[in-house]
């Protein structure tokens, strides 16, 4: 409980409209997308200013309440799941694009701008910015720079962390600490924007962000492949990047997420393909439609039943729309979706496909594969109910088993999820003892009462 | 068993609906009333919470709950793009009438929907006590628009444009209806609805115009009744039911073809609720309900896909009016009707369609949602009156007399310049008067 008198306290601060204490609205702010169960914490604030951010956050210390940042609360690994009777603090109302540069091609936002807003935004100005969640649509950037989130573009464009020039963020003390600059170049003390994004909230809140900006592609070309066989799909990945073409999105489906996808939306996909490549080439025309031409001929001769090229925006929007519609109709099927992101080397694609189907078979669940071949970070989708719970262990095994297989792969635990709650205490395997302990440190000299976040990626 | 446990049993039966929800947060991108308040328990993965925690007994109380469910306009966006598929407005209300019915309707909402709405002749006969009384507290607004707006400071109506009650009713002009088919060889039931009737009665008049033109058949019983919306909204389950069978009394499924009708919240209500809400009726209501929803149609439909409708040609006036269209949530997201009425508009040569941005974003009008909460339904209203603005055009066309009204307020307040019309009314009037109309071509 939160003593009266803090309450009034944080009420004089924030004004009354941005605290909410009552039952009711904590409920709402318990969970996030991760599958797991729901913490209900003590109160919620919602700054609308970074100085009221600030002063918030010295509040909390004081008091030595945990506190949670949120956005758009769409973590798929519960980085967004407060404390029990901990502080939620809310950037949504900290939502406006400060600057977008074209001279120097940077933007400025505040944490709770809308990922898809600020691209659109951007684009306007015939500039790109690449990172591309799958919650783009209500994500927010606050939350894409403390998660290091990545999207479809990853494979040219790299992700979250290649975008972010610099920061302004409060320490757990509400000090504001800046990093980086509107510079390309920027060599000053201690690279603190690589520490702070993925830190998953645990280090600091951010209150400011400089993202790098690029031209807008002006040409783009896509395709779908449909090959008989999942391996030959999958070493036609390998063959692409072999070719040293880097497209901006290769996308694959199994047989199970096509035919689910099919079933729904009933956009003409090949119910027998046993995998789909889709893949998209962007930048200089001339340059587009010559890796257009050789990647659809690699293709071919890695055994593609059929190769349909988009001739129009229409087409385009076709081929995209069934990878868009992949986790929704994947999701109709059952109530609980297990969205997984353990991530290899992209050579290493076709074993963890092979994989994925074994341990389907090994644990007898439903698991669709789809996701961003291209980076090695594919998308097992365990389907399951999380009320039967022989299922549910099941489940939980299985995904025990794609963590191991994805490390002795070379790879990692999370492509660009985040650890959270929900994969810290695997963190070792991956890391080792040290690694772990490491960090810990950082954690206890930047958050001696460990009130930022606590128990997310490093545990504890 | 206390209170709460027996509600939680009550609420679980919509368990295996709730559980459907993956908690991704999409809602939020959708959701006319996050997109002002930004608060979770407004959006539909905040709500679904809130049941699971009735379920969960983790409230001493449901008054919280109660009071954010009912927050909310029903518009159907989160449904409509939800990805997995939640049921978000079945389930938002049977939880209100569930919740409803354990708490008690408050004074107000008992008084309108048992004492008045539930009786249809009484409603009649207090809408028209009403109309004779309503210049004395209000005065016009906008001629364009017909609008008015309060004579001195009511906290009832606060700075609202309101759209006049027709002084003659429609039900009053055109009691009955009951006709054969003509050369088209469908007859239809024409189910008015409440607005239409007592606010928009040219609407009405140009239905049955469009129908006589096209050779349709009309069965217009005396005496309907409201589709029960305002009633199954606000939780009132014993109104509702008896509004659903007070209609099905005067609407044989049997005498006609389809059921029209030129208001997309009674279409989606008679097409989707009513079945929704089967369940609670005996077997023999329950298919009555079953066939009358399936022939339920909104207009602008059947008018496109059974009866041909007649395309003017175009260019014949050198100055077309210039018309946009707003796409209501109860036609487009719940219904998939979007295709239809544009097609309606611009079959009249002597206007030119131009799309408006964000046309199927909410008009914020939500029913009673605009009664409680009037300040958010006009601030998602002024969002709709802004872009239809800026399309530039001098009428504005939506199919739903629900929306016309928080639309004409919107623009009324602004002192714009824009009549608000149904596209049945642009249609019919290229038909009576349009001297370029081909006998026949479809």
């Amino acid at each position: 409980m939160i003593p009266r008198t803090l309450l009034k306290e944080f009420q004089r601060i924030l004004g009354r409209e941005n605290v909410f204490h009552e039952k009711t609205d904590l409920l709402t702010y318990s969970y996030d997308a991760a599958v797991l169960e729901p913490v209900l914490p003590g109160l919620v604030l919602r700054p609308t200013t970074c100085e009221a951010l600030s002063s918030a956050i010295r509040l909390c210390n004081e008091n030595n309440l945990s506190m949670t940042v949120r956005g758009a609360g769409t973590n798929l690994s519960g980085g967004t799941v407060p404390a029990e009777d901990g502080v939620v603090l809310l950037t949504n109302a900290l939502n406006r694009i400060i600057e977008i540069n074209e001279e120097d091609m940077y933007g400025v936002v505040e944490p709770g701008v809308v990922t898809a807003r600020f691209a659109g935004a951007v684009e306007a100005k015939g500039l790109f910015y690449p990172p591309d969640p799958g919650s783009q649509a209500v994500s927010t950037l606050g939350g894409n720079v403390a998660e290091n989130a990545g999207g479809l573009r990853g494979l040219k464009y790299g992700v979250t962390l290649d975008y972010v020039m610099g920061l302004q963020f409060f320490d757990v003390n509400g000090e504001l600490v800046k990093t980086g600059s509107r510079t390309v170049k920027c060599a000053t003390g201690y690279n603190l924007t690589g520490l702070m994004v993925g830190s998953e909230g645990t280090l600091g809140v951010i209150g400011e962000i400089i993202l790098k900006l690029i031209p807008l592609p002006q040409h783009r070309r896509s395709m779908m492949a449909i090959f008989d066989e999942v391996s030959r799909a999958s070493e036609a990945v390998s063959g692409i990047i072999a070719q040293r073409i880097i497209p901006a999105t290769l996308e694959f489906m199994d047989n199970f997420t096509i035919r689910t996808v099919e079933d729904y939306s009933h956009v003409g996909l090949p119910i027998d393909a046993a995998a789909l490549l889709l893949i998209e080439m962007d930048g200089y025309p001339a340059q587009v439609e010559e890796d257009a031409e050789k990647v659809e001929s690699l293709c071919q001769q890695m055994g593609a039943t059929d190769i349909r090229v988009a001739k129009d925006a229409k087409e385009r929007d076709n081929i995209w729309e069934a990878r868009r519609m992949a986790l929704s109709a994947l999701a109709k099927l059952k109530p609980t979706v297990v969205l997984e992101d353990a991530t290899v080397p992209r050579s290493k694609i076709p074993e963890m496909v092979q994989a994925l189907q074994k341990i389907s078979r090994e644990f007898d669940l439903t698991i669709g594969t789809f996701g961003h071949a291209g980076d090695g970070n594919l998308h097992p989708t365990i389907l399951t109910d999380r009320r039967n719970r022989e299922e549910w262990k099941r489940v939980e095994a299985a995904i025990k088993a794609i963590f191991d297989k994805a490390l002795a792969l070379g790879g990692t635990l999370s492509g660009e999820h985040g650890i959270g709650l929900a994969k810290s205490r695997f963190l070792e395997k991956e890391t080792g003892r040290n690694t772990v302990l490491y960090s810990r440190r950082i954690k206890k000299a930047l958050d001696p009462k460990n009130i930022l976040n606590p128990g997310k990626v490093i545990g504890g | 068993m206390t209170g709460m446990k027996r509600l939680a049993r009550l609420v679980k039966e919509l368990e295996d609906q709730l559980v459907r929800c993956m908690r991704c947060g999409m809602c939020q991108a959708v959701c006319p009333l996050f997109s002002e308040t930004r608060l979770e328990a407004d959006v539909a993965r905040g709500k679904l919470a809130l049941l699971g925690g009735l379920i969960g007994e983790i409230f001493q109380n449901p008054e919280g709950v109660y009071e954010r469910l009912n927050r909310c306009l029903l518009c159907g966006s989160c449904a409509a793009n939800c990805p997995s598929g939640v049921d978000v407005l079945d389930i938002f209300m049977k939880a209100r009438t569930i919740l409803t019915d354990y708490m008690g309707l408050s004074g107000w909402k008992k008084v309108i929907l048992r004492g008045i709405l539930a009786h249809p002749k009484t409603f009649d006969r207090a809408m028209e006590w009403a109309s004779m009384f309503q210049m004395v507290f209000t005065k016009p607004a906008s001629d364009r628009l017909g609008t008015s707006c309060a004579r001195f400071v009511s906290p009832l109506l606060a700075g609202r444009h309101l759209k006049p009650l027709a002084s003659v009713p429609f039900h009053r002009a055109v009691p009955s209806v009951n006709t054969d088919p003509g050369p088209s060889g469908i007859k239809v039931g024409f189910f008015v609805g409440c607005l239409i009737d007592k606010m928009f009665p040219s609407i009405g008049e140009a239905v049955l115009d469009v129908l006589k033109y096209h050779g349709v058949g009309v069965l217009l019983p005396e005496g309907e009744g409201c589709c029960g919306i305002p009633a199954i909204s606000l939780g009132d389950m014993s109104t509702f039911k008896r509004l659903v069978i007070h209609n099905l009394e005067r609407f044989e499924a049997n005498t006609f073809d389809y059921l029209v009708t030129a208001c997309a919240t009674c279409t989606s209500t008679i097409k989707k609720v009513w079945p929704t809400m089967a369940h609670e009726f005996s077997d023999d209501v329950r298919q009555r309900i079953k066939k009358i929803s399936e022939k339920a149609m909104d207009i602008n439909q059947f008018l496109v896909s059974k009866v041909g409708f007649e395309k003017g040609e175009s260019g014949e006036t050198d100055n077309p009016t210039l018309v946009t269209y707003h796409d209501p949530c109860h036609l487009k997201k719940s219904l998939g009707v979007a295709g239809a009425p544009r097609a309606i508009i611009r079959a009249n040569p002597r206007y030119r369609f131009k799309e408006m941005a964000e046309s199927d974003w909410c008009c914020g009008s939500g029913g009673s949602f605009n009664i409680e909460y009037y300040e958010i339904s006009a601030s998602i209203g002024r969002r709709k009156r802004d872009n239809i603005l800026a399309s530039g055009c001098s009428v504005l066309a939506t199919g739903c007399p629900a929306c016309m009204i928080q639309i004409c307020d919107m623009l009324s307040q602004a002192g714009a310049s824009i009549e608000v019309k149904h596209p049945v009314e642009i249609y019919a009037e290229g038909l009576s008067k349009g001297p370029s109309l081909r006998p026949s071509a479809s």
